[in-house]
């Protein structure tokens, strides 16, 4: 039987990179494929380009055997083909039945929205396909998991068979992304047939029936999840082996560089939602924040780097007072920031490259002198820095929006190391990126740590905590619950601690009534 | 506090891409700091200009199908075609012929003037020859100052629409300084009432730019309403306190010491404001973009979070660069008194500042593209008095004109349209103003 979709020789250019490069795929009916590669490897031009949103230079597109021309996504939805974007095209201000039907609206007496019918259908493939929300509720009501749910229904509603989801864990929780995989498997057992787009080995290993991965824009290979290992997938994603431990000597901290007493910081809404956090971090120490996001980490950073006002307490670095300082004083005491949101806060998209590469320190010697930006000093230091950092640009005076996210992380990470700094606070510095960055960074950052900074490191991910961090603390609604050595920090208790749950608590609660019931001892 | 020297802490440890040679970590250095193709420089020419002569086209159309007597030849265009299309032609020729001749001049008068002027050696006839053009520049001038103003708000994110209020209060401040300070030798008198202009419009300018640091309220309403209150500030002024006795509302004459010089005898009224525009033109330039000033208020612009990140002060870049705006549209209403009327008469302005923000736009808020895009308007806007006058044109297709020219250029999907032209790269269109929600 012929594959439900076949991609034969696809090739598209882009001024200066060759996007794909003779990609050759194939998709089984009812089979999950991962297509795996880093960031700029060509995995969602490849999709777009079978979505119909760019046309190939050349190569074909089989659809059940039968040669296909798509050359916008109306033909790829008449084909049966769905795509559920990473950055999610919804109406926030529309209720979920309303986006569903949004462009294949059904109407009742000509002119009439009949959003009953819409709303029946909805609940129809919700129920069929275990993807539990209500058709009646608005969009931006939702969190982040269901609205993806409804980004999959809008697919199903125009009766796809074929789905793409392009990075659909990047934006989830680790909860939801269990969730998700549930919803894509009980998919697959209703025949259809589904790619997913990732650069994360794990999910790969754990849902994927066969994976896919490429590099540099042409295929490296195909294989399953029972001969690949973690190892050997990220070997074929980087072209290089690939260290997926960092390695570390053991720490030495020094003096207090960071002290935090009783910090209380509300955020936009008004809320209060860090409550009452106190802690210190040591130079040549990494401290881990844990949790699940939205529990006060944003509000904490914020407050730390002097872009959120603390309500009250105390922050200090190496003794001095900064509770209440500018984002620029605290700068200058000598702290690097690299911003959870890297596009809005840590990044000017349309500046050429050396300009973000200076966006911190434009006004201090050798970049200035007096008012007069010293460009040649600028480019020299940029370029200088792109080699260290290898940041993949063509040139250091393209526009930063060009770069894939992994290469703009690098930028930021290489601003703000080539300053002499005592104190590093990343959030989530690897959000979103590809094995290849996320190990370079992670050694860079523990590479800071030997040099004797302190670093502050806040991830919801796990792994990259306990890859990294000396001490780690758990934060849950906007308090620390624990902070633990590292070498007490199992995966379970960590866990545990990010639902709000203590160990102690359990273990003295379990002590307790073993000695209620046992008065004897 | 100084960063360099830090990097050789971190060189020991370089990507292995670069471990193998030492020579290749040279080399991607330099490959780092080859520069591209300067490609950009043509797109950016490119579209404004077919967007010029895209709106001359339907003007064209404008004007015939508001002239009846060729209209009706069109009705028997099957029947005698080559009279409809003649008289089409004739029509158009004569209208844009006018406005070359009223904005430019005439290519005849030239070489008559010449032939005078090697027969008698009498320069007026050769005066008269080059006075359109002179006219051109004159106008010119005061849209350079407007649109440097809506430009400079534009790279700080601002929508400064307040230019043509502003431009009042500035001529109000320089043509008092202009009438009542007297005595001054004219290198004092004429900067003192040139930056007075200046730096009132500015402070004005920069209420607006406080308001929104502080309170947050948008600027786009409050400049508009700024410009009510200065329309109607000069009104009560030149009817009361600075009127200048008699019935009709206009202020005394400047003294002589703060005219801008002029440079030919007359009828040329070319000023050294024309001047005074191009080197603040080039200042903004190298203040926008060669200083530590400009770099903040660009970044501001381009990204408000991440200048706040950057230590860049949010509030204050908005105040400076309203500041900066309004004094520059200052300037364009100092411009005017000390260089041309010599005196302020009530509604004197007649729409520069608005005309402005349509050149800033035209200009894609460049400094250089301002300038061109100024020379541009003033010779439209001096070349249709002519058309109306010889060609008997009405003045309005030049705001036609103008419009059309804005909208191609707001739109720049429909001139890619028209003509065929890809884009050149996806992210290239820049992006000038924010909406409504920022």
């Amino acid at each position: 039987m012929a594959p439900v979709l076949e991609l034969r020789g696809i090739t598209k250019a882009f001024p200066g990179v060759l996007a794909n490069d003779h990609i050759d795929l194939k998709l089984e009916e009812g089979e999950i494929l991962a297509l795996l590669g880093e960031n700029g490897a060509g995995k969602t031009t490849l999709m777009n380009i079978l979505y119909g949103l760019y046309q190939p230079d050349a190569g074909e597109i089989f659809v059940r055997g039968k040669k296909a021309e798509i050359h916008q996504p109306n033909d790829a939805i008449r084909l049966g083909i769905g795509m559920v974007h990473q950055h999610f095209m919804l109406v926030p201000v529309f209720t979920v039945a309303e986006n569903v039907m949004l462009g294949v609206e059904s109407i009742h007496n000509g002119i009439f929205l009949d959003r009953r019918k819409a709303a029946d259908r909805i609940r129809e493939i919700s129920d069929q396909y275990k993807l539990e929300v209500d058709p009646d509720s608005y969009v931006k009501d939702l969190p982040v998991g269901v609205q993806q749910r409804v980004e999959i229904i809008k697919v199903l509603y125009r009766k796809a068979d074929i789905l793409i989801l392009d990075e659909p864990t990047a934006v989830l929780t680790p909860q939801e992304v269990e969730e998700l995989f549930k919803i894509i498997n009980s998919l697959r057992e209703q025949g259809k047939s589904i790619i997913f787009i990732t650069h994360k080995l794990k999910e790969v290993m754990a849902n994927a029936d066969r994976i896919t991965v490429l590099r540099q824009g042409k295929t490296v290979g195909t294989t399953t999840p029972a001969e690949a290992t973690l190892e050997k997938l990220a070997q074929m994603m980087v072209g290089r082996e690939v260290e997926l431990v960092v390695e570390k000597k053991p720490a030495t901290p020094g003096e207090v560089v960071l002290q935090v007493e009783d910090l209380h910081v509300v955020d936009r809404r008004g809320n209060l939602a860090v409550r009452g956090v106190s802690f210190d971090v040591r130079a040549g120490e990494i401290l881990g924040v844990a949790g699940v996001q939205g529990n006060g980490q944003t509000e904490l950073v914020r407050a730390l780097t002097g872009l959120a006002r603390a309500e009250t307490g105390r922050i200090r670095i190496s003794g001095t007072d900064v509770t209440k300082a500018s984002p620029r004083k605290i700068l200058e005491q000598g702290v690097a920031h690299v911003p959870e949101d890297r596009q809005k806060d840590g990044l000017v998209l349309s500046y050429p490259v050396h300009d973000c590469l200076v966006l911190n320190t434009y006004y201090l010697p050798p970049f200035a002198k007096g008012l007069s930006l010293q460009s040649s000093e600028i480019v020299k230091a940029a370029a200088d820095r792109a080699c260290q950092f290898d940041i993949r640009t063509p040139n250091i005076y393209a526009a930063t929006s060009t770069l894939s996210g992994g290469n703009q992380q690098k930028a930021i990470v290489a601003r703000e190391f080539s300053r002499p700094i005592k104190l590093l606070i990343a959030s989530q510095p690897t959000r979103g990126l590809d094995v290849g960055s996320i190990e370079y960074i992670h050694r860079r950052i523990a590479q800071k740590r030997d040099e004797g900074c302190a670093v502050l490191l806040v991830s919801p991910e796990l792994d990259e905590i306990l890859a990294l961090s000396d001490r780690i603390a758990v934060m849950y609604r906007g308090q620390f619950m624990a902070i633990l050595p590292a070498a007490e920090a199992t995966r379970q208790r960590l866990g545990l601690l990010m639902a709000g749950v203590r160990v102690e608590d359990t273990l003295a609660a379990a002590e307790k009534a073993a000695v209620e019931e046992n008065p004897a001892l | 506090m100084s960063i360099a020297g830090e990097e050789s802490n971190l060189s020991e440890h370089k990507p292995p891409a670069q471990q193998e040679k030492a020579d290749t970590h040279a080399e991607s250095l330099a490959k780092m700091l080859l520069r591209p193709a300067r490609g950009r420089l043509l797109d950016a020419i490119l579209l404004p200009v077919l967007a010029v002569f895209t709106a001359l086209v339907i003007g064209a159309i404008v004007i015939l199908v508001t002239d009846l007597d060729v209209l009706n030849l069109w009705r028997h265009f099957f029947s005698a075609p080559g009279k409809a299309l003649a008289a089409s032609w004739k029509t158009i020729a004569s209208a844009y012929g006018a406005m070359f001749k009223g904005s430019i001049g005439d290519p005849a008068e030239f070489g008559k003037a010449i032939a005078a002027l090697r027969a008698t050696g009498d320069t007026a006839p050769l005066r008269q020859a080059f006075w359109p053009i002179t006219e051109s520049l004159v106008t010119s001038v005061p849209y350079i100052f407007g649109g440097l103003a809506v430009a400079l708000g534009f790279r700080c994110g601002l929508f400064n629409i307040g230019v043509e209020g502003q431009i009042f209060i500035g001529a109000l401040a320089s043509v008092f300084v202009g009438y009542s300070v007297k005595g001054l030798p004219m290198y004092i008198h004429l900067p003192l009432a040139f930056l007075a202009g200046a730096v009132a419009a500015g402070l004005w300018g920069a209420v607006p730019g406080f308001l929104k640091a502080k309170t947050g309220a948008h600027e786009v309403i409050n400049t508009i309403m700024m410009n009510y209150i200065a329309f109607r500030l000069s009104d009560w002024l030149l009817n009361g306190p600075m009127k200048r006795p008699g019935y009709v509302p206009i202020s005394p004459a400047i003294q002589e010491s703060a005219w801008l010089p002029k440079f030919f005898p007359a009828p040329i009224r070319l000023h050294a404001g024309l001047f005074v525009a191009l080197i603040i033109a080039g200042l903004v330039y190298w203040l926008l973009f060669k200083t530590t000033v400009g770099f903040e208020i660009r970044s501001v612009g381009a990204n408000p979070d991440a200048a706040r990140y950057a230590g860049i002060s949010v509030t204050r870049n908005f105040v400076l660069a309203m500041f900066l705006s309004g004094a520059l549209a200052g300037m364009a209403g100092a411009n005017e008194v000390l260089g041309v009327n010599h005196n302020l008469a009530s509604a004197f302005s007649s729409g520069y500042g608005f005309d402005s923000i349509a050149l800033a736009l035209l200009g894609k808020s460049h400094p250089v593209g301002v300038v061109l895009a100024a020379f541009l308007f003033g010779t439209l806007r001096s070349g249709a008095t002519r058309m109306q006058s010889l060609a008997g044109i009405p003045i309005d297709i030049i705001s036609i004109l103008q419009s059309l020219v804005i909208i191609f250029i707001a739109a720049p999907a429909i001139i890619r349209w028209i003509y065929r032209i890809r884009l050149a790269r996806e992210g290239a269109e820049t992006v000038l103003t924010r909406g409504w929600g920022q």
